[in-house]
């Protein structure tokens, strides 16, 4: 009866990506549209999902945009974090800082401009999933690049700054968000700057809001709200959530961990102290944070194996270090990690190389 | 390392805001449930109708339970910061869609058609659209409405028990077309694909109904579309 009415008008509006993967439903209801189409149009109840499937099928495309992008910026971070690696040891640490910060600010222009403009006007929550395994990484690799320069901890609010962009034209909010490309390389904010610290003007002005609104807002690290920076203030941005910065600073301290490893072969007996240090503080900090997520538990118990490893180095260099010559302690280490539990912090994260 | 101290400060104050808020939405879901609950229990009368209620006036006694529903919904539109309404809409969801599962019955029980999204949204007292404001996601929505048919495949059941044999056939030629809309929608594998896979067991099990009916002769021929 009327089961058959309604799949016949449909399979003439398929455009986006996403269908290519769900293959079973084409399968299913992709029936060639040569007969049958009036009849379908006549039911009221067609014609509303006719509207229904116009709003998905926006949301599915926006989503797949935002997730390949975050896929770019996933491999693209990880290239920046292996850079990274090299800076300790080499003989002109200078270049590869300069050379990463060239980095980060070619993904604030491209990438993440790109990101911003699909989110504009949009809950920044209901596409976070879209984009949290890119900002994550991305994150890491930040704060490790401002480790090695700063030699201290990043915060929150200055990732955050470097991803405002100003509102390019007034378009209306498309789903297309290629229209306006050619302005990319210019709307970069002061992220050339790598020596850029807290006391400098913020495009934002959220200080009051961290103070005032703490106890009622779930947002008192001063993080702006998405709407009112995309509105009021003419941009645009791509909303850093607390947690997603916490959950990148636990991968950065693999990184940390990896560094300290490798920086004894190289001659540096200070890094692993110094270094532990830094983890330990970060360390306490996870230790501390109750009702946190699970994803967040799960880094720390990470974060801790890393910490020991360094811990145990610096256990190693002092009781060791004054007899054994300098080139043989790298395999000192090396052999310290294999008898000891499976430190390697890789195993975890996505396999991208 | 004064500094990254604050850093830590400030994340653990985040944490504990957000966890404030997630408590007290959970007071406000819970109420909701209790009232989606209550809704439905007046509703479960539609499979004995033999007790002497008209249609009409179960409708009517439900659909004014949503008035407390409304009340509820403001309560935790006001909670949701703006722009985070899919930070927290896990917490309600279930509760939304069984409250379209509700207004979707009501209005199909009460004038034979598939209820709007406008009138969902008109019944709780939520915008439409996400731009403005608190609303009810369309994945929620259509969520609700599967849920609804397969209540009604039950009912054309128990309709067919108490002697009424038109109710079917009714029944039956909405569900095959709620069916057609849904074939409309280009679906992602999630959850809501899963449920529309199910749908054709509702439908099917109408379209048994109505054939027992008439190959028995007990509706006329002029039912079939």
């Amino acid at each position: 009866m009327a089961t058959s009415t309604g799949h016949r008008g449909r399979g003439r509006r398929n455009k986006g990506d996403w269908r290519d993967k769900s293959k079973s439903n084409q399968e299913r209801d992709g029936k060639p549209s040569k007969e049958g189409e009036s009849h379908a149009d006549d039911s009221p109840i067609v014609k509303a999902f006719r509207v229904f499937q116009k709003e998905l099928d926006n949301r599915n495309d926006r989503f797949e945009r935002i997730f390949k992008l975050s896929r770019d910026i996933t491999i693209e971070s990880k290239r920046l974090i292996f850079l990274l690696q090299r800076v300790i040891g080499s003989d002109d640490p200078e270049k590869l800082l300069a050379e990463a910060a060239e980095k980060i600010h070619e993904l604030h222009s491209t990438k993440f401009l790109e990101i911003a403009k699909e989110l504009e006007g949009q809950d920044s929550y209901q596409y976070l999933r879209a984009y949290t395994s890119g900002l994550q990484e991305y994150i890491e690799a930040v704060t490790f690049y401002y480790y090695l320069s700063e030699q201290r901890l990043v915060n929150l609010d200055k990732i955050q700054k470097q991803l405002i962009f100003p509102k390019l034209v007034s378009v209306p909010v498309e789903s297309s968000g290629t229209d306006s490309q050619e302005a990319g390389p210019d709307a970069k904010q002061d992220n050339s700057d790598p020596s850029c610290s807290d006391d400098q003007p913020k495009p934002m002005d959220h200080s009051d809001d961290n103070a005032g609104n703490s106890s009622t807002k779930p947002e008192p690290t001063g993080s702006v709200s998405p709407a009112g920076a995309s509105e009021d203030k003419k941009t645009m941005l791509v909303h850093v959530p607390p947690s997603e910065y916490m959950l990148g600073v636990a991968d950065f301290t693999g990184e940390l961990m990896r560094m300290a490893i490798n920086s004894v072969g190289a001659g540096n007996l200070d890094t692993p102290r110094v270094v532990a240090d830094m983890m330990r503080v970060i360390h306490n900090a996870f230790t501390v944070f109750d009702n946190a997520s699970r994803e967040l538990r799960k880094k720390t118990s990470v974060l801790r194996q890393s910490l020991q490893k360094v811990e145990t180095a610096c256990y190693t260099l002092t009781v060791r270090g004054s007899e054994i010559p300098q080139h043989m302690l790298t395999d000192v280490f090396t052999s310290t990690a294999a008898s000891g539990e499976n430190f390697n912090v890789d195993d975890v994260e996505e396999p991208y190389d | 390392m004064a500094s990254t101290q604050d850093i830590f400060t400030d994340f653990q104050e985040y944490l504990n805001a957000d966890h404030e808020l997630r408590e007290e939405i959970r007071v406000v879901t819970r109420d909701m449930n209790q009232l989606v609950r209550e809704i439905q229990t007046v509703l479960q009368v539609i499979h004995q109708p033999a007790q002497g209620t008209s249609m009409a006036e179960l409708c009517k006694t439900a659909e004014d339970m949503f008035g407390k529903g409304k009340e509820l919904y403001r309560q935790l539109a006001e909670k949701i910061p703006e722009n985070q309404y899919y930070r927290y809409s896990d917490m309600w969801r279930f509760v939304s869609q069984r409250f379209v599962y509700l207004a979707g019955l009501i209005v199909f029980l009460r004038d034979g058609r598939l209820v709007t999204r406008e009138e969902v949204a008109a019944l709780l007292g939520v915008a439409v659209q996400r731009e403005d404001g608190f609303h009810i996601d369309l994945d929620d929505f259509l969520m609700g409405l599967l849920n609804m048919t397969n209540e009604l495949s039950r009912l054309a059941v128990n309709a067919v028990t108490s002697g009424d044999y038109e109710r079917p056939v009714q029944i039956s030629r909405f569900v095959s077309q709620l069916d057609a809309g849904f074939r409309v929608l280009n679906l992602k594998n999630d959850a809501l694909r899963k449920r529309f896979d199910g749908l054709k067991y509702d439908v099917k099990k109408c379209e048994e109904v109505v054939y027992d009916l008439t190959i028995r002769g007990l509706v006329g021929a002029h039912n079939k579309d």
